[in-house]
């Protein structure tokens, strides 16, 4: 099979936490809930080491489901590119109280709800 | 209601047991993700886009209110106050975590449930008419037989490795309500014309999903006794020669699609004769065991027509609607069936909060026995009320904002959780519904429009149902953005048919133009009494394009 394409940068590592399968960010030091704390690789070289810390925390029990997201920067910190994907720094958009959403640092923001 | 006996409560414990001695080993690193996946899924445990997601089987939509208590407290004390029916009568919990899914089995234990068999390449959950036994056009409910079917099924050696997931429906009526023709097998209990012994018709390769297909009969009549060694013979002709090189393909209904219904059929029926039936078919003390369990609930004797509920309509013109909608005839005089629609004007479809759950918990022993039926509308049924407590029980439900009258409308809507929770999917689809929901939300509208079903998947899996929806919705992903393809003149009954493509797709805020549209044609061009369905059978899909396609020319003209 051939390798994964490996997304546009910059990007950032996202999981879930092993025990309790919230969404997580790699930071410099560890892994946080918070997107806006994610490590940033700008280039080929630190997206590898990303990546390879995603595999290695994963082997090492900490996270399920690693992998790189491309993220475009903003003033609220990175966000994801796709809408999958910032759906998952956010939580459901029918359910504002829920998810990351909830928690009164991040503003809903990106994925707009069908409003009609 | 059916009981554990001892051996099914130790199995459901031993099974909780070994679980959590797994858990145990993947927190502490013992064994890898790759290890625990397919352990954690035969337990109903799935990794979703925001937390893990348990699902948890409800054997035939039957529930206890004790039963719906304990999800309650679940829902309370494990997760986030609500859980989602599902559109196999199931239900799910959307954010457990995996260090308290253990706890959570073992709750489920004590109301004699679980989770096993929710997920992975076995003989699913077996769902059944949410009307059983209680319908008058039934010739048998189906739940004896639905019960059997899982006890055959539960950890069967020989079916734990089936080159994909199989679900089994099994209805007793003349009318389907259980969706038969959308499963790897369907069953439909039906008396033998001539004799009157009662059997099944069995049919074979229905599903949804990437390649749908309706289900081909593959036996007329199959006497009762046989039933074990039938479907023996149906899962060995699939286990051997289902697909297994590819998983897109590896459903039944390829199966029986590539090598043709006689085909199969032959194989099935060489199969089965070759089978030492009488070593496999349930011993006939053991079905009338678990018949039992089925029996109907002490029914008071009741005159057919109850002044009371007469004066309560006259006098309440919202009761009367409610009526009108979401109260079933009973086959027993002076009851009916009541539909608690999980469908409010804005609301999630099948989502249920804690509150909500032990209300009609509450309401179902007061008022029908202590049971309540799941649908696989994503509704929830009390199955025996009185028709005099009709009144009653809907000023409880209207109290509880559970008082929706919409049951079959176009606002009962089905919708599976999409990209707001599930990992698979590629567009979301509950705020397709909500959407809908609220431009259809005048009932003096909906009632005009009648009985017209809406179904919305957010990936091609079809969960949502979205083939066999009058109006069927089906939620892609094209540049980077959601849209939404709109399908027509689909049918969950035994009338079943697979929905046509409409045209082009839509993006999310043109779809209830679109289907307004649609409904709009209908409502010009329908005879009188003739429900959408029937009208898009007599007139074909050209009106309904030709509308839709005028639309989306408009909306282009007026972009540029």
């Amino acid at each position: 099979m051939a390798a994964p394409k490996k997304p546009p940068l910059p990007v950032i590592l996202m999981a879930n936490d092993l025990i309790d399968g919230e969404v997580v960010f790699r930071t410099a030091t560890g892994w946080s809930s918070e997107p806006r704390e994610a490590l940033i690789a700008g280039n080929a070289q630190a997206a590898d080491a990303l990546e390879a810390e995603g595999i290695a925390e994963m082997s090492r029990n900490k996270v399920v489901d690693a992998y790189l997201v491309d993220v475009v920067l903003g003033e609220n910190g990175p966000q994801p590119r796709h809408f999958r994907e910032r759906l998952r720094t956010l939580g459901p958009s029918i359910r504002p109280d829920l998810g990351k959403q909830a928690q009164s640092v991040i503003e809903p923001r990106g994925v707009p709800h069908v409003s009609l | 209601m059916y009981r554990y006996d001892e051996f099914d409560s130790r199995f459901v414990r031993e099974r909780v047991r070994e679980f959590r001695a797994q858990v145990e080993r993947r927190l502490d690193g013992s064994l890898t993700e790759d290890e625990f996946k397919p352990l954690r899924l035969q337990n109903g445990l799935y990794l979703q886009l925001h937390a893990y997601m348990l699902r948890i089987a409800i054997p035939y939509g039957t529930l206890s209110s004790r039963q719906l208590r304990q999800l309650a407290l679940i829902a309370d004390r494990y997760d986030r106050g609500y859980g989602h029916f599902t559109t196999r009568q199931n239900l799910q919990f959307n954010w457990p975590k995996l260090k308290d899914v253990p706890d959570i089995l073992d709750l489920l234990a004590d109301v004699e449930m679980h989770a096993i068999q929710t997920s992975g390449n076995c003989i699913r959950n077996v769902t059944a008419d949410h009307f059983a036994g209680v319908a008058a056009d039934e010739v048998e409910d189906p739940r004896p037989t639905a019960e059997l079917i899982r006890q055959w099924s539960s950890l069967h050696p020989e079916f734990s490795f089936l080159p994909r997931k199989f679900k089994i429906a099994v209805t007793g009526a003349e009318h389907d309500r259980a969706a038969i023709k959308a499963h790897d097998i369907g069953l439909r209990i039906l008396r033998r014309p001539g004799t009157g012994e009662i059997g099944y018709e069995v049919i074979v390769g229905g599903g949804l999903g990437r390649t749908p297909m309706i289900g081909k009969v593959v036996r007329e009549f199959l006497p009762r006794a046989d039933l074990l060694s039938f479907l023996e013979a149906i899962m060995r002709v699939y286990n051997l020669e289902g697909r297994r090189d590819n998983k897109f393909k590896a459903r039944v209904k390829i199966l029986v699609h590539e090598i043709g219904a006689e085909e199969f059929r032959r194989r099935v029926e060489q199969e089965f004769a070759a089978l030492d039936g009488p070593s496999v078919n349930a011993d006939p003390e053991e079905v009338k065991r678990i018949a039992a369990y089925f029996a109907p609930p002490p029914y008071e004797e009741l005159p057919e027509r109850s002044v009371k509920l007469s004066i309560a309509k006259a006098a309440h013109r919202d009761f009367a609607r409610f009526v009108e909608t979401n109260v079933f005839a009973h086959r027993v005089p002076g009851y009916a069936a009541v539909t608690i629609s999980l469908k409010p004007i804005g609301g999630v479809p099948g989502d249920a909060t804690s509150e909500q759950m032990r209300i009609i918990a509450e309401l179902a022993e007061r008022y029908s026995f202590g049971e309540i039926r799941v649908t696989y509308m994503q509704n929830l049924v009390l199955p025996h009320v009185r028709n005099d407590e009709l009144f009653a029980l809907w000023e409880a439900l209207d109290a509880a904002e559970l008082a929706t009258a919409n049951a079959s409308l176009v606002t009962d809507i089905i919708s599976c959780p999409g990209l707001d929770y599930c990992s698979l999917a590629t567009a979301r689809s509950i705020p397709i519904a909500q959407s809908l929901s609220r431009r259809f939300a005048d009932g003096a509208r909906q009632r005009e429009i009648g009985p017209l079903g809406i179904k919305i998947s957010g990936c091609i899996n079809a969960c949502g149902h979205h083939h066999i929806g009058n109006i069927g919705i089906l939620g892609l992903e094209k540049n980077g953005a959601e849209y939404y393809q709109l399908t027509l003149g689909g049918d969950a009954t035994e009338n079943a048919a697979l929905g046509e493509r409409l045209g082009p797709g839509l993006a999310a805020e043109e779809v209830p133009d679109a289907v307004e549209k649609i409904v709009n044609v209908y409502l010009q061009e329908r005879s009188v009494g003739e429900e959408f369905i029937a009208t898009y059978r007599r007139l074909g899909i050209a009106p309904f394009r030709q509308a839709f396609e005028k639309g989306v020319e408009g909306d282009q003209h007026a972009a540029h």
